[in-house]
C-alpha cells in the first residue's frame, strides 16, 4: 500500500463519516460544518485523482462561497430540527420506498452509461502529457463544450436577475446613503474659515 | 513531487518545521512592527519596554497569553468554540505550503498554486463564523454576519485580479508567475506597472479580506467592542491573533509575488542578483506590510454599506474590465506568458 | 467637477497626500513621557492627596471650624472637635478623609481660613486595600510633614492670583 492508497482510505472514510454526519447531527450548523469536512475531504480525493484544478474550484466555490452562505442562513433561522424530526419513523417506510426507487432508477441508469467516444479519449490521462491539468480542462470547455459552458452562464445569469429582480424594491420615503455625492463633498463645501471680529460676532 | 521515500518526507518534514518557525519569528515582529508604526504616527512611542527598544514585547505577549485562564461561556457550543481559533491559525499557516520565497525554495510547488492561495484565504471566513456562532452571544454573531458579507464580496474582485495576473503569466504556479516578471527591466518589468490598477485593487481587497483597518469592521470597537473574539481569552484569542497576522503576512507575500517579482532583484545586473532572493522577498513583503501598517494608521474606518457598495460597484466592474481588457490584449499582441 | 473628483480619486491624491502627512508625523519627535522616570510639569494649583499643615513652631494649624465639612460635596470629611482650650482656640478630636468618597474638587482647601487642609502635588498614593484609603488625622498630619516644603511654595506662587 502506497502513502496515496492510505490517503485515499483516509479521505474517503472521512468523507463518509461526515456525510453520514451530515444528516445525523442534531444541530443544524454542525450539519453544515460536517458538510463543509465532507466537501473539504471530496478535494482530498480530487487531488488523488490528479484533478487538482477542481479539488480547488471545489473548495472555492462550494466551501468558500456557497456553504458561507448555506451556514449563514442555516445560522440564522434557527431550525429546531428536533420538532421537524417528531414524524420520522411514521414517515419511514414512505421515505425508504422512495430511496428504493431511486436507487433502482440510479443504477438503471448507470448500468446502461456509455462514454462518449471523445470523452474516452480524454479519460485516458488526467493529465494529458505536456500540458497542466488547468490548461487541458480550459482547452476542452472552451472549444468542445463552448455552448454548453456558456448556457450554464446564461442560466446562472438569468438566476442572478431573477433573484435581483424579485427582491430589489424602491420604497419611497425612505433615506438612502448617496455614497458618491459624499465623497464629492470636500473641506470647501463642508467648512468655511472666517475672521469673527471680537465683540461683534458674525 | 518527489519520489516519497522516507528520507525525502523527513526533509519535507524538516523544511516545513523551518518555515512555521522562521514565519512565526517573522510575524512575532511584524505584530510588534505594527504597534511601533501606528505608534509612531500618533506620536506615541508604542512598546519600549521589554527588552532594548521592546524588541521582546510580542514573546512577553505570548508568555501572557499561554499563562491566562482559558474561559469558556457557559452557554458557548464547546467544541465549535474551541475549532474556530485552530481552524483560524491552522488555515493561515497552512496558505504558506505554497508561497515561493526564493527560487525552488518552496514546500510543495503546485501547479495551481495560486488558486490553492486563493481557496485558503476563502476558507478564512470560517474561523470567524465558526468563533462568531459557537460564542453564543450577540457582537460576536454580528461580527461573523459582517465578516461572512465581506470576505465573500471582496474574494470576488480578488478572483479577477489574480485572473489577470496569471493571464499575463500564462500559468498557475506562482515559481512560473514570478518567473515571468523576471524580464530585463528589474523593477519595471514586474507586472505592478503594466497591471497598476489591478495592483491598487489587490492592495485594498487584501486589506479587507484580512479585516484590516480601514475594513476591520469584524472588530469595529465602536460598535462591536470586540467583534468575534469578545468571549475568547488565552491561548485561543492568542490563535486568532496568530491566525490573523500570518493571514495578513501572507497577504503581503502575496503582493510581493504576484506583483513585486518575488524573489527577483530590482535592479537586475552584478551586485544586486548576488543578494540571495529571500533577501529580496523578506524586504519586499515588509515594505507592503508598512503600507498596511500605514493604511491603519491614516484611512478612518469605513461605514458598512460603504464597504459593500466599494466592493461590488467599483472594484468588481473595475476588475472585469480589466480582465477582458488584458485578455484581448495579450491576445493581439502575443506577450505575456511562459514560452510554450 | 466629477469629473475632476473622478481623476483625483483614480489616481490616490488624497491616500497620497495622508500618506506624505503621517510620514512627516512619523519622523517628529514624539510626545510620549518615560512616566515614572519622566513626568509633567505640575501646576502649583495641582490638586492631589490632602495633608493638614502646622505652623513652623509645631502647632497644628487646624482650629475645628468645620467649614471644609460643611461644603465637602461629597461628604468625605468627618470632624469631630476638642473642648476650648486655655487659650481660647479648638483643636479637633478626631480629622477623617474618606479618600474613595472624595472627588478632589478643592473645595476644602478653599474653605479653610488657616490653610490647614490643603490638597497636596502627590497624586502617587496608589495602596491595595480600601481600609488605606480612609485617612484619619495622624495620617493626613504626617502627609503634612513630608509635602510641606511643595506644599508652601505653590501657596507662595499662587498668593499672587487669590
Amino acid at each position: 500500500m502506497t502513502a496515496a492508497d492510505g490517503f485515499f482510505y483516509i479521505f474517503s472514510a472521512i468523507c463518509v463519516a461526515s456525510a453520514f454526519m451530515v444528516i445525523a447531527a442534531r444541530n443544524p450548523v454542525h450539519s453544515v460544518l460536517f458538510l463543509i469536512l465532507a466537501f473539504v475531504n471530496a478535494a482530498g480525493l480530487f487531488m488523488l485523482l490528479g484533478a487538482e484544478f477542481l479539488a480547488m474550484i471545489l473548495i472555492v466555490v462550494y466551501v468558500g462561497a456557497v456553504a458561507v452562505l448555506f451556514l449563514f442562513v442555516v445560522m440564522m433561522l434557527d431550525v429546531d430540527f428536533a420538532v421537524l424530526k417528531q414524524g420520522f419513523l411514521q414517515y419511514l417506510p414512505v421515505g425508504a420506498l422512495v430511496g428504493a426507487v431511486v436507487l433502482i432508477e440510479l443504477v438503471l441508469v448507470v448500468g446502461g452509461w456509455t462514454l462518449a467516444p471523445a470523452g474516452s479519449r480524454v479519460l485516458g490521462s488526467a493529465t494529458p502529457a505536456g500540458i497542466s491539468n488547468t490548461a487541458a480542462l480550459g482547452r476542452i470547455l472552451y472549444t468542445q463544450y463552448i455552448y454548453f459552458f456558456q448556457a450554464a452562464g446564461f442560466i446562472l445569469l438569468t438566476a442572478m436577475i431573477g433573484s435581483i429582480v424579485l427582491t430589489l424594491r424602491h420604497k419611497v420615503g425612505v433615506k438612502r446613503q448617496n455614497i458618491s455625492e459624499q465623497n464629492l463633498r470636500d473641506r470647501h463645501k463642508a467648512v468655511t474659515l472666517r475672521k469673527v471680529p471680537s465683540r461683534a460676532g458674525l | 513531487m518527489t519520489d516519497g521515500s522516507v528520507l525525502s518526507v523527513i526533509l519535507k518534514i524538516i523544511e516545513s518545521l523551518a518555515l512555521v518557525v522562521g514565519l512565526l519569528i517573522y510575524v512575532a515582529y511584524v505584530l510588534l512592527a505594527d504597534r511601533k508604526i501606528w505608534a509612531a504616527v500618533q506620536l506615541r512611542r508604542g512598546p519600549n519596554v521589554v527588552g532594548p527598544f521592546g524588541l521582546l514585547q510580542s514573546f512577553a505577549d505570548l508568555l501572557k497569553f499561554v499563562f491566562k485562564e482559558p474561559i469558556i461561556p457557559a452557554s458557548a457550543n464547546k467544541g465549535v468554540f474551541l475549532l474556530a481559533p485552530l481552524v483560524t491559525g491552522a488555515l493561515a499557516i497552512s496558505a504558506w505550503a505554497v508561497i515561493p520565497i526564493d527560487q525552488d525554495w518552496v514546500i510543495s510547488n503546485l501547479n495551481v498554486g495560486i488558486l490553492y492561495i486563493f481557496a485558503v484565504s476563502s476558507l478564512g471566513v470560517y474561523g470567524v463564523i465558526m468563533a462568531g456562532w459557537a460564542s453564543n452571544s450577540k457582537y460576536p454573531f454580528l461580527a461573523a454576519l459582517r465578516s461572512a458579507a465581506q470576505m465573500v464580496s471582496y474574494e470576488v474582485s480578488i478572483g479577477f485580479v489574480l485572473v489577470t495576473v496569471l493571464l499575463c503569466a500564462g500559468s498557475l504556479n506562482l515559481t512560473d508567475i514570478v518567473n515571468a516578471q523576471n524580464t530585463a527591466y528589474g523593477v519595471f518589468g514586474w507586472y505592478w506597472l503594466p497591471l497598476f490598477p489591478m495592483f491598487i485593487i489587490f492592495f485594498i481587497s487584501a486589506l479587507a479580506e484580512t479585516n484590516r483597518p480601514p475594513f476591520d469592521l469584524v472588530e469595529a470597537e465602536s460598535e462591536l467592542v470586540a467583534g468575534f473574539m469578545v468571549e475568547y481569552s488565552s491561548s485561543a484569542y492568542m490563535l486568532f491573533m496568530l491566525g490573523e497576522y500570518v493571514a495578513i503576512v501572507s497577504m503581503c507575500a502575496m503582493t510581493a509575488v504576484l506583483f513585486l517579482g518575488g524573489w527577483l532583484s530590482p535592479i537586475p545586473f552584478a551586485p544586486f542578483t548576488w543578494v540571495p532572493g529571500i533577501i529580496w522577498f523578506v524586504l519586499k513583503a515588509s515594505a507592503v506590510f508598512f503600507m498596511f501598517a500605514m493604511v491603519k494608521a491614516f484611512v478612518p474606518r469605513y461605514r458598512y454599506d460603504q464597504l459593500m457598495r466599494l466592493g461590488w460597484k467599483v472594484f468588481l466592474p473595475i476588475s472585469l474590465v480589466c480582465v477582458v481588457v488584458v485578455a484581448g490584449v495579450l491576445q493581439v499582441t502575443g506577450w505575456g506568458g511562459l514560452p510554450h | 467637477m466629477r469629473l475632476d473628483q473622478a481623476a483625483r480619486s483614480l489616481f490616490l491624491t488624497e491616500f497620497l497626500g495622508a500618506f506624505a502627512l503621517s510620514m512627516r508625523y512619523f519622523f517628529k519627535p514624539k510626545r510620549t513621557l518615560n512616566y515614572p522616570h519622566e513626568k509633567n510639569p505640575q501646576s502649583p494649583r495641582y490638586r492631589g492627596e490632602h495633608a493638614l499643615r502646622r505652623y513652623p513652631n509645631g502647632e497644628e494649624r487646624c482650629i475645628a471650624c468645620k467649614l471644609c465639612e460643611a461644603i465637602c460635596p461629597a461628604q468625605a470629611i468627618t470632624i469631630e472637635a476638642g473642648p476650648r482650650r486655655n487659650d481660647g482656640t479648638r483643636r479637633t478630636t478626631r480629622y477623617d478623609i474618606d479618600m474613595v468618597k472624595c472627588i478632589y474638587c478643592g473645595l476644602c482647601q478653599e474653605a479653610c481660613p488657616v490653610d490647614a487642609i490643603v490638597e497636596g502635588p502627590n497624586a502617587e498614593f496608589s495602596v491595595e486595600t480600601r481600609e488605606e484609603l480612609l485617612y484619619d488625622k495622624q495620617k493626613l498630619l504626617d502627609n503634612g510633614d513630608r509635602w510641606e516644603r511643595e506644599i508652601a511654595r505653590n501657596i507662595a506662587m499662587d498668593a499672587p492670583y487669590r
